[in-house]
């Protein structure tokens, strides 16, 4: 994935105005930055769930106008909110709904499903209702609800915020086999452990502007 | 009058099976459930639509639902009358005092009750609902009816509200139905005419199914918002 320019303002005021980026295939970008500083909105114009100027935007080499993402270029980027959202269901329909949306039968579905719920260690929790799940249990549920569908770039808003101990640690450790399989990443983050994940470079954001730190 | 002599003389009319009295009921279920299935789907098409797109007109389109909440049900059978009357525009249909002519004006009548339950339900869910749908790859479509199923107790309720308007309401019943006997007469319409020929017990026994229905949609809505409590 990749732009020239991704420029977008509030309000007349200038929230981000990027260069040249790009996102290559298996590489692991962790982006800081001061809240505010703009970090969920560049991941949620990448997602294409917020309007945004970008110029020479590509995806997998695909010339694109954002607003207008082509299925198969909206099926290879999963985006995985802050705190993600389950459906009110069961744990497996959240895992195999993105499945469902690609025509993926029950049978397969069933099985990738359950390849993914074993990944994110939640088999324990098949039959509690999401709602009740805890923020460290439904970020794993939201991990294995994008790993399932192989995406060839993950947008990980903060994953680690508001969990600590061993949720954290869980979802650390997902993260981190995410980066060891080769997905391509950019994960917006504060945490520490998270910033400093072998096999990633890390960028700050800051007055609109990405570096790499 | 003797009220409890003619409260006894409705409930043996209602455990007896009298004919006449569960042909009324047989119409209003009958009636005002197809002008809910048909109000149903276009009303909530139009609240989702209202609540998640911008475009031109959907302001006043607000506004109108409102408006249209509280519209009297006479005057919809009045406009609905003029429309189907002989002379009327729509008169070569011959549709008036039949039962589809009280359908098209209880699903009128319904049709801003639901589709204003749509609307909130709508707008009052978890924007990331619709959001993760996308994310995970859902077309429009299949992202619409999630974020209708998340919200799928409100909906319901609306549908509930809009059956409750709809059962009870006489004033467009009666004028685009006209009380016919066996054919359009209602349970509203016939405890108008009963009572205003002085025969209580049909009307009471008709006013307690219609409280029965009352209470049997509370009930429900109750049971359906308890388990709706599981998020």
């Amino acid at each position: 994935m990749s732009f020239r320019h991704l420029r977008k303002s509030f309000g007349g005021r200038k929230l981000l105005d990027l260069g040249p980026f790009a996102v290559g295939a298996g590489e692991a970008y962790v982006i800081t930055g001061d809240n505010g500083s703009g970090k969920t909105t560049l991941l949620r114009i990448l997602a294409g769930l917020e309007p945004g100027e970008i110029a020479g935007f590509e995806f997998r080499g695909v010339p694109l106008i954002h607003g207008r993402l082509p299925e198969d270029v909206r099926h290879d980027i999963v985006y995985v909110h802050q705190h993600p959202y389950l459906f009110h269901s069961t744990v497996a329909h959240n895992i195999g709904y993105g499945l469902a949306a690609r025509g993926i039968a029950g049978v397969e579905r069933r099985r990738l499903a359950a390849q993914a719920i074993a990944w994110a260690g939640v088999d324990h929790l098949r039959g509690v209702p999401p709602a009740k799940l805890s923020g460290g249990e439904k970020q794993r549920v939201a991990l294995a609800r994008a790993k399932v569908l192989k995406p060839h770039l993950f947008l990980l808003d903060e994953p680690t915020a508001n969990l600590d101990g061993e949720a954290r640690a869980q979802a650390i450790a997902l993260i981190r086999q995410l980066v060891q399989d080769n997905g391509s990443l950019l994960i917006a983050c504060h945490d520490r452990e998270l910033i400093e994940l072998p096999g990633t470079r890390r960028f700050h954001l800051e007055n609109g502007k990405l570096d790499e730190a | 009058m003797d009220i409890l002599a003619s409260t006894r003389q409705a409930f043996a009319l209602l455990f007896s099976g009298d004919a006449e009295l569960w042909t009324i009921i047989w119409i209003s279920l009958r009636v005002s459930l197809t002008a809910l299935a048909l109000a149903t789907p276009p009303a909530v098409i139009l609240g989702y639509a209202l609540a998640q797109k911008r475009f031109f007109g959907r302001r006043i389109l607000v506004v109108l639902i409102q408006g249209l909440l509280s519209f009297p049900t006479v005057v919809v059978g009045l406009i609905l009358y003029i429309l189907l009357t002989r002379q009327g525009p729509l008169g070569s249909w011959q549709l008036l005092f039949t039962q589809e002519a009280m359908i098209m004006g209880q699903a009128v009548i319904a049709f801003p009750v639901l589709a204003a339950f749509a609307l909130a339900a709508v707008q009052g869910a978890d924007p990331r609902a619709h959001e993760t749908a996308v994310s995970l790859g859902a077309s429009p479509l299949r992202a619409a009816l999630t974020t209708l199923l998340e919200v799928r107790f409100a909906v319901v309720a609306g549908v509930f509200n809009g059956f409750g308007r709809v059962i009870s309401e006489v004033g467009c019943a009666m004028m685009v139905g006209g009380n016919i006997a066996g054919v359009t007469r209602n349970i509203p319409t016939a405890i108008a005419l009963e009572t205003s020929k002085g025969d209580f017990a049909q009307g009471i026994a008709l006013g307690v199914v219609l409280m029965l229905f009352a209470l049997g949609i509370s009930i429900t809505l109750g049971l359906l918002q308890g388990r709706g409590g599981l998020k």
